[in-house]
């Protein structure tokens, strides 16, 4: 399964989008799709169990989750970096 | 849009200063007890063309960093807490304005026409009934038809909505959005009607005069704040209001417990030699003032530091969650420690601070701090904290 796959499915538990997760385009604005800061946690958390790794701090900020394609891309990055 | 972390001696500050001595420290007691807005400080402000301080220099402002504006916020809460804060509020507004408007002709008027020239006052309406204090989320929304936009808010609590000249509201982007997908919106003066809905009958912060309020506004699309409230209320709203505010609860602070050591320095006239029992009281009440200070302080350099390049790195900082965090501890520490050094100078003066009508009364500063905690809950700041720290490893 990509890791885009896996960010989808998370997001569609964690996010708590106010709109279908299967609708959205890879660079569609998760915050305005009606993700809090709250949620957003839920989903680093769900991320970081998921795929075994830790989030760094500094991609701790809004523009790493602001899109399924930034999500993925720094999963793809820090998975990478983990094997 | 350069902003230097100083303080410049002879200006905003020291004027500033001079306004909170003469004008706002004569009417404060007034001010509280009739629960009514301190007409005369503003009046002094907005002669000095102090109300204008946050204007970056090229729209004719001071051009005043975080640093220099909180030491101006600081000083004038020192002759009333009430001005301190309706000052701390405005400036908020202006700055997310003068971050977010610049370079769009309506902003850049509206500041150097309205702010710089006329030196108008900016009152914010994000509280709202139905989202129990949370600023990111809104239930109202704008509607734009064409060249045209109206909102109608109701809002819990508006300070000075009466005495200003604009009014910042924020809502949603559109009839459909998310409750967090929100923009800031600027009415101006005979484009809204604000119905008062409650009263302003409170413990402090009298002054502010800010009761319920349902807002109704027609205006100009180009009033549409450009960008998301989600950015300005992280780059902008946020940091301004918590060191802004950390500042003026200090001022208040500061001058209770001056009102404490003049007391204590009238004791050790009176008795050369021999040390007044409460000045080691005072002695440690101003460690706390200094941490206090300090924290506030820091805060302030450090995002005039970020902010002196302002580009995009330094918005995407403001964005993080090491800096979110550091707001919200910043918030939750000077809004803790502000009541607690009011009951420290309580204690160190006696009778003669918890009588209203006295030289060394403390009641007036007591009472408006409690207000700090309050002021977006500090009950809802920790819990973000608590989820941010879930992830965040301060590695
Ligand atoms: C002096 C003053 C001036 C103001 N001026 C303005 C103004 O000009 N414009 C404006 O729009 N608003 C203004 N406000 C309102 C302010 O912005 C807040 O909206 C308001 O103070 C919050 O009200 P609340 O206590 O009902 O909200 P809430 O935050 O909903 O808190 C209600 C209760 O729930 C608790 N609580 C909330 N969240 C949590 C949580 N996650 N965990 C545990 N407990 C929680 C709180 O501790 C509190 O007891 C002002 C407030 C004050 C005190």
């Amino acid at each position: 399964m990509s890791n885009e796959i896996k960010v989808r499915t998370i997001l569609k538990e964690h996010g708590r989008l106010a709109r279908e997760v299967e609708g959205l385009a890879p660079d569609t604005d998760l915050y305005q799709a009606g993700m809090t800061s709250h949620a957003s946690v839920n989903v680093m958390l769900a991320l970081e169990g998921e795929f075994d790794i830790e989030f760094p701090d500094h991609m701790l900020k809004r523009s790493v989750f602001e899109s399924i394609a930034s999500i993925t891309s720094a999963v793809d990055e820090l998975t990478a970096t983990a094997q | 849009m350069k902003r230097p972390s100083v303080i410049r001696e002879t200006d905003v500050v020291a004027r500033t200063a001079a306004i909170a001595a003469e004008v706002a420290a004569k009417h404060a007691a007034t001010v509280d007890a009739q629960s009514r807005f301190p007409h005369e400080t503003f009046a002094a402000l907005k002669a000095a063309k102090l109300l204008s301080a946050a204007v970056p220099q090229s729209h004719g402002g001071a051009g005043a960093g975080m640093l220099e504006l909180g030491a101006q916020c600081a000083a004038l809460a020192q002759g009333c807490g009430s001005s301190g804060m309706v000052l701390a509020m405005h400036h908020i507004q202006v700055a997310c304005i003068a971050r977010h408007g610049l370079g769009t002709p309506y902003f850049d008027r509206y500041l150097s026409e309205n702010i710089v020239a006329r030196q108008e006052v900016i009152a914010s309406i994000t509280s709202e009934n139905g989202t129990f204090g949370d600023t990111r989320s809104s239930v109202c929304a704008v509607a734009v038809d064409g060249e045209n936009m109206s909102l109608a808010k109701d809002a819990t609590t508006v300070s000075y909505g009466a005495h200003a000249d604009a009014q910042l509201v924020t809502c949603r982007r559109t009839a459909d959005a998310a409750a967090s997908d929100q923009v800031l919106v600027l009415f101006e003066k005979g484009q809204y009607t604000l119905e008062q809905t409650g009263t302003w009958d409170t413990l402090g912060m009298r002054g502010t005069c800010s009761p319920g309020a349902k807002f109704s506004g027609k205006g100009r699309a180009e009033q549409i704040l450009p960008g998301a409230f989600a950015d300005s209320s992280a780059q902008t709203m946020v940091p301004y209001s918590h060191i802004l505010w950390s500042a003026l609860w200090s001022g208040i602070a500061a001058d209770a417990l001056g009102r404490a050591a003049e007391f204590v320095r009238g004791a050790a006239r009176r008795n050369p030699g021999t040390m007044p029992p409460n000045a080691p009281h005072l002695a440690r009440a101003n460690v706390e003032l200094q941490a206090m200070r300090h924290n506030w302080q820091a805060c302030a350099m450090d995002f005039d530091e970020l902010t002196g390049a302002d580009d995009r790195a330094a918005r995407e900082e403001l964005g993080s969650m090491a800096w979110a965090l550091k707001m919200n501890q910043l918030k939750m520490g000077c809004s803790e420690v502000a009541p607690r050094l009011c009951h420290e100078a309580l204690q160190i003066i006696g009778i003669l601070g918890y009588k209203n009508d006295t030289p060394f009364s403390v009641g007036r500063h007591y009472r408006d701090v409690l207000s700090a905690a309050l002021m977006v809950s500090n009950e809802r700041i920790a819990s973000k904290s608590a989820s941010m720290l879930l992830v965040y490893k301060d590695a």
